[in-house]
């Protein structure tokens, strides 16, 4: 059991927890602004197909990474459009887009590659490992610090909290929100192509498994708050990493218990604590005033 | 200064504005007055930009400019303080007041700085306030004060007003008018919506009259009377005191006694008899709050001690709903926060209360809506109580203040109360509404039913209740006749100076 707190479980800690710190930053960006982000995990495998492909074509991860982003910024700005610009019901649109993202890479794949759900191995020296880690936890400050000392910041959260005292002290609170549903769609791609073109080698079929719903549960669990928004990323992270840790270790227990671990750590955390969390005031509210 | 030329508004049919015009002149203070729902709210929302106009122009120093944007207005030197207030709750003053204007760069937002402002702002207009105190730790006088400093700092020349002083104690008010005229003599222009003829003779130079949408006059304050005011916004001679026979108390209906709550109420005792008005007088925050959400049931038990008898029962243990079915019914004084459900319809909203059981609720089975029902029981409210426009289907929120507050008396009424429990129910309701109110009140009093009248109003309390008590600091200090007694008797007891306090 000693190997279970060694320093390799640190590391595959921070390599668990990097996706879902990006694809929550996002979340945050998004809901301070008072627009539910339930979409992650479609924005999440829209980064993670695009950046796949790309990379294969491109023969640079680089340029995979940026389209990656630029799909994540597209498939947002569908949310963004239809919760902003349309009033819908924004759990909904969120629903939509994930459902939408599981097929439209099968569908994608299968046009370029004859393949139903992957995309070809891209060669180790076309993948980026380390990098959106070091994006993931250096955007921990820059978020925090842009959160509550710019006045992009203050504007965010006032639209979340009291989009009308937002309108009336002469802030767009359309502008400010696409902003933040459109960071949201960037980041979380990130945290997508991390997976495919960082830590794998090529893209497969619903290969986030849920990572966007357990980024939306560190959110949640960190109050809409980066620091603590990350710590509870870090804990999630770490218990996948010691579920993967424990199942060469532990006799006797089946694979697919030790693997829920993490899955049920979500919920738990989620019906224990999130009495105590309070969300934007104006989070999930179209502002509409007539 | 501002001008707003033939200004048509309309809400899906609601016609709120048709054809309206008003010059105000610079440096003086506009007043503009009208019944609830004559539009005028929504008037200088299209002045600063909040809504757009469907037709019609908007002038700024004899220019017509398009305003399309608070951000429009504020540019042009606009500033409002809304009906409701507009502040941000988690945040601080100063992040308040500086939001949409921030001092500093594009990547350091300059709070410090703000501050420093803010402080001599306020220190200028004798508005003392701490700008890094959190806006839901201020009471409603200080919130005022910190909308009234968000439009100074963004150097508004132009104050619109929106009934600022419906939330303030007479004191208050007093201060406020002071600081108007500072304001004034520094050459801002003021318009101010209020429903007090008092106060519309005290502080303005001109006034605008309007009703059902429309401008119905406009006067120089010198040259008018608060009788001709009152008929012009109504259309009718308007009683501005009601006439009432004494009071005929029967049995006692509730009996209080040493109620306390820690550091809020001390030992507050008294009855109440069938047929009767019992009417606590007090500056606000003296417990008044505290005590009605005590007898309604919405303080935890564990916080209160003391007794209290409601027809012979002892009930400081029963719930709201419990009490609520014995016939204790209660106005809050936050309408939008405690009275109503703001986005539900005014039908749902006239069975709040009473909507798990007959008649809301049908039949036995008890879990299907009555909706004939419902819609008769909302049909009742509106026709007894004026409330307009008169659709049910409309959502809370479309109504204007003084109909939110008809709504929520009416449905009150309905349940039908032994004891009618009421938290400054007139305040933003119009003179017509007010007469209106206040004969209800007297006359739910002659059929038996004992209330309880919470008021900062002096006005209100020494004219329809039968007993007058004085509270202060949480105790009630004195007990006087509202027929004998002197408003500066009362003031003074409202300030602490307690009439009673050696005989007990
Ligand atoms: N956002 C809205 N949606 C629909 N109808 C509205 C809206 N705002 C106002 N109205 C309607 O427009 C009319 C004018 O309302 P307004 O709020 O301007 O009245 P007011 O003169 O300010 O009244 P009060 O003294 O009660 O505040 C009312 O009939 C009201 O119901
Ligand atoms: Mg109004």
């Amino acid at each position: 059991m000693a190997e279970i707190l060694s320093f390799s479980i640190l590391y595959s800690t921070i390599r668990v927890a990097t996706p879902l710190l990006l694809a929550a930053l996002g979340g945050l960006l998004s809901e301070r602004s008072g627009v539910i982000n339930i979409a992650l995990e479609g924005l999440m495998l829209a980064g993670a197909f695009t950046s796949a492909v790309v990379t294969h074509y491109a023969g640079n991860p680089w340029i995979g990474l940026l389209a990656g982003i630029g799909s994540g910024v597209f498939i947002a700005a569908i949310h963004a459009v239809a919760c902003i610009q349309f009033d819908s019901n924004q759990v909904v649109t969120g629903t939509a887009i994930n459902i939408l993202m599981l097929g439209i890479p099968t569908l994608l794949s299968g046009a370029l590659f004859e393949t139903t759900g992957s995309t070809p191995q891209i060669p180790r020296a076309n993948l980026i490992p380390n990098a959106p880690a070091v994006i993931a936890f250096a955007l921990v400050p820059v978020i925090w610090y842009v959160l509550y000392r710019t006045p992009f910041g203050l504007r965010l959260r006032a639209a979340g909290e009291n989009p009308e005292a937002a309108d009336t002290a002469g802030v767009s609170v359309a502008a400010i929100r696409y902003t933040g549903v459109l960071l949201s769609g960037a980041l979380a791609a990130i945290g997508g192509a991390y997976l495919s073109i960082g830590q794998s080698s090529l893209f497969t079929r619903n290969m986030t498994a849920g990572r966007g719903f357990i980024a939306l549960a560190a959110l949640i669990f960190g109050k809409w708050r980066p620091v603590q928004t990350m710590l509870a990323c870090l804990l999630f992270g770490f218990a996948e990493a010691a579920a993967i840790q424990m199942q060469g270790v532990i006799p006797h227990v089946r694979v697919e218990y030790i693997q829920i671990i993490p899955y049920v750590l979500t919920m738990v955390v989620l019906a224990g604590f999130i009495g105590a969390a309070r969300a934007p005031r104006a989070l999930g509210r179209p502002y509409e005033k007539e | 200064m501002l001008e707003l030329r033939n200004i048509t508004k309309r809400f899906g049919n609601v016609l709120a504005n048709d054809r309206v015009n008003i010059v105000v002149r610079p440096g003086s203070i506009h007043a503009i007055v009208g019944e609830n729902g004559a539009g005028k709210s929504t008037a200088m929302r299209i002045a600063y930009g909040f809504y757009r106009a469907d037709s019609g122009e908007i002038l700024v120093d004899g220019k017509p400019q398009p305003i399309h944007t608070p951000h429009d207005a504020i540019a042009l030197g606009i500033g409002m303080v809304h009906q409701h207030f507009m502040l941000v709750d988690t945040m601080t003053v100063a992040e308040n007041i500086v939001l949409g204007a921030e001092p500093g760069t594009l990547i350091s937002l300059d709070i410090r700085g703000a501050g420093k402002r803010i402080r001599s702002l306020s220190e200028e207009f004798h508005l003392a306030i701490d700008p890094g105190a959190v806006i839901e730790n201020l009471s409603v006088g200080q919130q005022q004060r910190v909308e009234l400093l968000k439009a100074l700092y963004r150097q508004a020349r132009v104050l619109i007003l929106d009934e600022p002083t419906a939330v303030l104690t007479p004191q208050e008010v007093d201060e406020f008018f002071q600081i108007l005229r500072r304001m004034r003599e520094q050459g801002k222009t003021v318009i101010i919506i209020t429903h007090k003829l008092d106060e519309v003779l005290a502080i303005s130079d001109e006034v605008t009259v309007m009703r059902d949408g429309r401008v119905l006059g406009h006067r120089k304050t010198a040259e008018t009377t608060a009788a001709e005011l009152a008929r012009l916004m109504v259309g009718r001679e308007v009683l501005l005191r009601v006439q009432k026979k004494p009071a005929v108390p029967g049995r006692v209906i509730l009996s209080v006694r040493r109620l306390s709550m820690k550091g809020r109420l001390n030992g507050i005792s008294f009855v109440i008899r069938a047929g009767e008005i019992l009417g606590i007088a007090g500056v606000e925050g003296n417990g008044q709050t505290e005590l009605i959400e005590a007898l309604a049931g919405l303080v935890g038990e564990s916080e209160l001690s003391g007794s209290i008898d409601f027809d012979g029962r002892e009930i400081s243990r029963l719930s709201a709903r419990q009490r609520k079915e014995l016939g204790i019914a209660h106005v809050p004084e936050d309408r939008q926060r405690r009275g109503l459900l703001l986005d539900a319809s005014v039908a749902e909203n006239s069975i709040l209360g009473v909507h798990y059981r007959e008649p809301a609720v049908t039949g036995r089975s008890g879990i299907m809506l009555d909706d004939a029902s419902i819609r008769a029981r909302a049909q009742r409210v509106i026709e007894g109580f004026d409330v307009r426009p008169a659709n049910s289907e409309l959502p809370a929120r479309a109504l204007s203040g003084g109909n939110q507050q008809k709504l929520i008396i009416g449905r009150e009424f309905e349940l039908p109360p032994k004891l009618l429990l009421v938290s400054q129910p007139t305040r933003g309701v119009d003179i017509g509404a007010i007469e209106f109110i206040h004969r209800k009140l007297v006359a739910l009093r002659d059929s038996g039913c004992a209330v309880l009248l919470v008021s900062a109003e002096l006005e209100e309390v020494t004219a329809i209740a039968d007993r007058l008590m004085v509270i202060y600091a949480g105790r009630i200090v004195g007990e006087v006749d509202p027929t004998l007694a002197t408003n500066e008797e009362i003031g003074l007891m409202m300030a602490g100076g307690s009439r009673t306090s050696d005989e007990d």
